[in-house]
């Protein structure tokens, strides 16, 4: 892992671009340049701004530039016993800090875990006035100001350039143990309601092709102790089962057909939708590859209070997310302009008109 | 921004809420008089008026109608707030939301419930234990405050160590922005479409809009749950302890420090029975599966041991653990019976500079001749210093007001923050001068402006003027530098 800080070249660019109206395309190792609208601008690399700033284990936090790589980030904290709760997607070995928190892409540990924004302590953002600012902090409690940080998780650099990120990172797991069970859909929803409700160490809940899969994590008694409840089916043939899902290297995730994410209350039923599913986080989380139309998709999503994310295959007539409602989205238009009043950063990555 | 009010037009902007029935409607001055202050009681300001609706709509009414007047707003829940966020202005409405006392649904298989702002925050736990659920973040004010001030808060509590705060237990809210509508921010799922305005609005200290509904998260009642108590005979071996625990890979349900002043009046008053000896105190309480909770209380005893406590306790009955917590739960006003003031900061810091600011209060007490009890969150390095003072000295209260502003400096000092849970209120406005810049602050400006262009909901809170800052900085001279050398001095 390099180090070095171009937070002032990066800056000094992100001035220029506002002083000649140049709309700028954020990036780092690109792996994510899929997900949202591609953008027709300059591009803005921040893959070479690498390093971690701060890391101290005792006190649960790391700081890194948004350049660096995950999988350095991840070695490091494994060297310590240590690891990132919100256990990132990652897409291919050079993807990038900054990318990950910019995209808001949790992994299967999000609903035990949290979030990337859960996680999110402070950020050193530039704006799109290029003023490089610093919000939030290296504490695991800070009130001060609004919490303009956590913000910027999932906001895909459309409210400005990540330079750094200070996160709370958590003890790895002593122990792991995944069991397998066959089950449909319907079943495996309902059981994993049922083992949410109870205090049981997960950190893990799939579903897809007729089994459930479930990950127990923490110290080894209570692994034990929650195996011995849920009865043994321990999975042997994938190792890289969970690894499968946080790098979309599953054969589920392999096709061509346009694939949806749906994000809804995590009991809802199975939705009345074809094609083919893979179910995550308890139920909260619904990969689904499926040539049905946006509207019907989204108004299903919608009904039962959530949301659709054509996650791969957006293009000019689709929006990648869920539209807002009107009011909503002039709220969005007015915070990307306290931001990016020359709406230069990453413009329409997110929603057209934004 | 010129305001429009008057006592004279209290009537003619009264006649613009023909809905709103009259016992919503306080403007007698004795009955003002209750919403003086928020729990900051050195700051009081009376309300112009006092208006408590009982329904959205209204709410909405009678925030266009402010818009359009141009009457200021400040939003009210339990009023237990501790940096004078709630205080009412002389020329605006006092929206109190204490008639949103319902809890809407409980939805047991998504673990959801759906509240209106002004339920207390225990009152949420206690509806929902009959499911094995509970609410996780639990400000010792829990019997008093209301969901919507915890949100307005972004508040924490003893358990926040392993279970995060207000914005990591919270799905979804209703806000009635400054222009009336009514906006839906998160949903039910785990995320929702566009940016993450729950965040934001978490902690916004009632300057964005106004919360007229909260769901929140529920999570299975641990299995088990066990405290010990630890005795040393030295703050800063206290402090190292809590270091080794966390460094072992264990995240105690809480783990609080209380030292010497603070464990005498909190035996004195509710008999916890704290060795009272000792020159601090760590409760550290582990949950989680029975099993798990045995090789940590084992892992935990022996590390506290090694860190050189001079007594280990577990307590053996839930009884007994109660007893431990209640002293700390009630170590605030236990402070309040043995001063006739005393003045709660919140600044957070790396628990690594935990010894060296502990000494630093220490000295800083000496030379204002200010005692400071201490307890606070040590998990999380959130310090609650209580200074006490008496009101009735002249004088007094100034200096106790500069030693607090000198801590807050301090926490910036060593990388840390002016406030972890209480926020910044009308308190610490001239500390944020410090720990923020000029361009940070016009960010937060534009932000607030994106949702509040009037200025008209909280003003004066949270976040300062740059004129403030300047004033402010004229008196504190930062880094050997004068922030804001561009502004005029006052
Ligand atoms: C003895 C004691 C112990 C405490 N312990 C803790 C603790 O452990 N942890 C902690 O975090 N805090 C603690 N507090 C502080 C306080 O209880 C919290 O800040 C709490 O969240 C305030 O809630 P409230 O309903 O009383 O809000 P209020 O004091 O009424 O208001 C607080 C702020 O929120 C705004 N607000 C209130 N309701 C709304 C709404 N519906 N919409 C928009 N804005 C709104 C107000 O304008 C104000 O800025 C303690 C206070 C006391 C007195």
């Amino acid at each position: 892992m390099s180090d070095a800080d171009l937070t002032e070249s990066l800056r000094a660019h992100v001035e220029q671009a506002f002083i000649e109206r140049t709309p700028l395309n954020i990036h780092g190792a690109r792996s994510r340049a899929f997900y949202g609208h591609a953008t027709d601008a300059a591009d803005l690399d921040i893959s070479a701004h690498q390093g971690v700033i701060n890391y101290e284990p005792s006190e649960l936090v790391l700081q890194a530039r948004a350049g660096t790589r995950l999988v350095d980030i991840e070695q490091l904290l494994e060297d310590n016993r240590q690891m990132l709760g919100f256990e990132p997607l990652r897409f291919s070995s050079d993807s990038t800090l900054g990318g990950a928190i910019a995209s808001g892409l949790s992994g299967p540990r999000r609903p035990f875990a949290g979030a990337v924004r859960d996680a999110v302590l402070g950020a050193g953002v530039i704006n799109g006035k290029g003023e490089a600012l610093r919000f939030g902090g290296q504490v695991m409690k800070n009130v001060a100001g609004y919490d303009l940080s956590r913000l910027m998780a999932g906001a895909l650099g459309t409210l400005g350039v990540l330079t750094d990120i200070s996160m709370k990172v958590v003890p790895r797991p002593e122990s792991e143990y995944t069991l397998r069970q066959s089950a449909s859909q319907q079943q495996a929803l309902e059981r994993f309601a049922g083992w949410m409700g109870r205090p049981l160490p997960l950190s893990g809940a799939c579903w897809h092709d007729g089994h459930l899969y479930l990950r127990l994590a923490g110290s080894e008694a209570s692994v034990r102790q929650a195996q011995q409840a849920l009865g043994d089916a321990k999975l042997r043939e994938q190792p890289d089962f969970w690894l499968s899902l946080r790098e979309h290297s599953h054969a589920f995730f392999t096709r061509s057909m346009p694939l949806w994410r749906l994000s809804v209350p995590p009991a809802t039923p199975p939705l009345a939708l074809d094609g083919d599913w893979l179910i995550e986080w308890g139920g909260a989380q619904r990969w689904l590859h499926s040539d049905a139309t946006a509207e019907r998709i989204r108004g299903i999503a919608a009904e039962v209070g959530g949301h659709a994310t054509l996650f791969r295959g957006a293009d000019d007539n689709c929006e990648a997310f869920h539209p807002l409602p009107a009011p909503l989205l002039a709220l969005h238009q007015r915070l990307k302009k306290s931001f990016d009043p020359a709406g230069i950063l990453n413009p329409g990555r997110m929603y057209r008109d934004l | 921004m010129k305001y429009a009010a008057q006592m004279s037009d209290l009537d003619t902007f009264l006649a613009g809420l023909p809905d709103l029935p009259d016992h919503c409607v306080v403007r007698e001055s004795e009955e003002r008089r209750a919403y003086e202050c928020d729990g900051l009681s050195a700051y009081r300001r009376m309300p112009w008026l006092v208006l408590l609706p009982e329904t959205v709509e209204q709410v909405q009414a009678i925030v266009r109608h402010c818009q359009s007047s141009g009457i200021p707003v400040v939003a009210r829940g339990a009023g237990t707030g501790l940096s004078g966020g709630a205080l009412p202005l002389e020329n605006g409405v006092l929206l109190s939301l204490a008639k949103f006392n319902r809890i809407l649904d409980i939805d047991v298989a998504n673990r959801l419930a759906r509240v209106q702002p002004g339920v207390r925050n225990l009152a949420i736990s206690e509806a929902v234990d009959q499911h094995g659920l509970y609410y996780a973040p639990d400000p010792s004010s829990q019997i008093a405050c209301s969901i919507g001030g915890n949100v307005a808060e972004n508040a924490g509590g003893v358990h926040c160590l392993k279970y995060g705060l207000t914005v990591h237990n919270i799905s979804e809210i209703q806000l009635v922005t400054i222009d009336g509508e009514l906006l839906t921010l998160g949903g039910r799922a785990l995320d929702a479409a566009g940016y993450d305005l729950l965040a934001l609005l978490t902690g916004s200290e009632g300057l964005l809009g106004i919360i007229v509904e909260v769901t929140v998260k529920l999570l299975p009642k641990p299995e088990r749950a066990q405290v010990i108590l630890a005795a040393f005979d030295d703050v800063t071996k206290a402090g190292a302890a809590v270091g080794s625990i966390i460094a072992a890979g264990i995240i105690p349900a809480g783990l609080e420090m209380m030292d010497k002043l603070s464990i005498q009046a909190a035996e004195d008053f509710v008999h916890a029975g704290y060795p009272l000896d000792a020159a601090a105190i760590l409760l550290c309480e582990l949950d989680g599966t029975s099993e798990e909770v045995s090789e940590h209380v084992f892992k935990v005893r022996e590390l506290l041991k090694s860190s050189g406590a001079t007594e280990v306790r577990t307590a053996k009955s839930d009884a007994e653990r109660v007893r431990f917590w209640k002293g700390r739960k009630a170590a605030f006003p236990a402070v309040g019976r043995i001063s006739p003031d005393y003045y709660c900061m919140d600044g957070t810091i790396p628990r690594k500079a935990l010894p060296q600011v502990l000494q630093t209060i220490e000295d800083l007490s000496k030379q204002y001749g200010l005692p400071v009890a201490n307890v606070f969150h040590a998990g999380d390095g959130n310090l609650h210093p209580l200074i006490l003072y008496d009101a009735n000295k002249p004088g007094e209260l100034e200096r106790t007001e500069e030693f607090g502003g000198r801590i807050l400096e301090l926490c910036i000092s060593v990388g840390g923050t002016i406030t972890g849970e209480h926020g910044v209120g009308m308190e610490k406005i001239n500390q944020m001068c410090t720990q923020f810049n000029e361009a940070e602050l016009q960010q937060f400006h534009a932000v607030k402006a994106a949702f509040d262009p009037g200025g008209l909901l909280n003003p004066g809170k949270a976040i300062p003027t740059l004129a403030r800052c300047a004033e402010f900085g004229s008196m504190h001279v930062h880094g050997g530098q004068l922030p804001f050398p561009e502004l005029e001095r006052f």
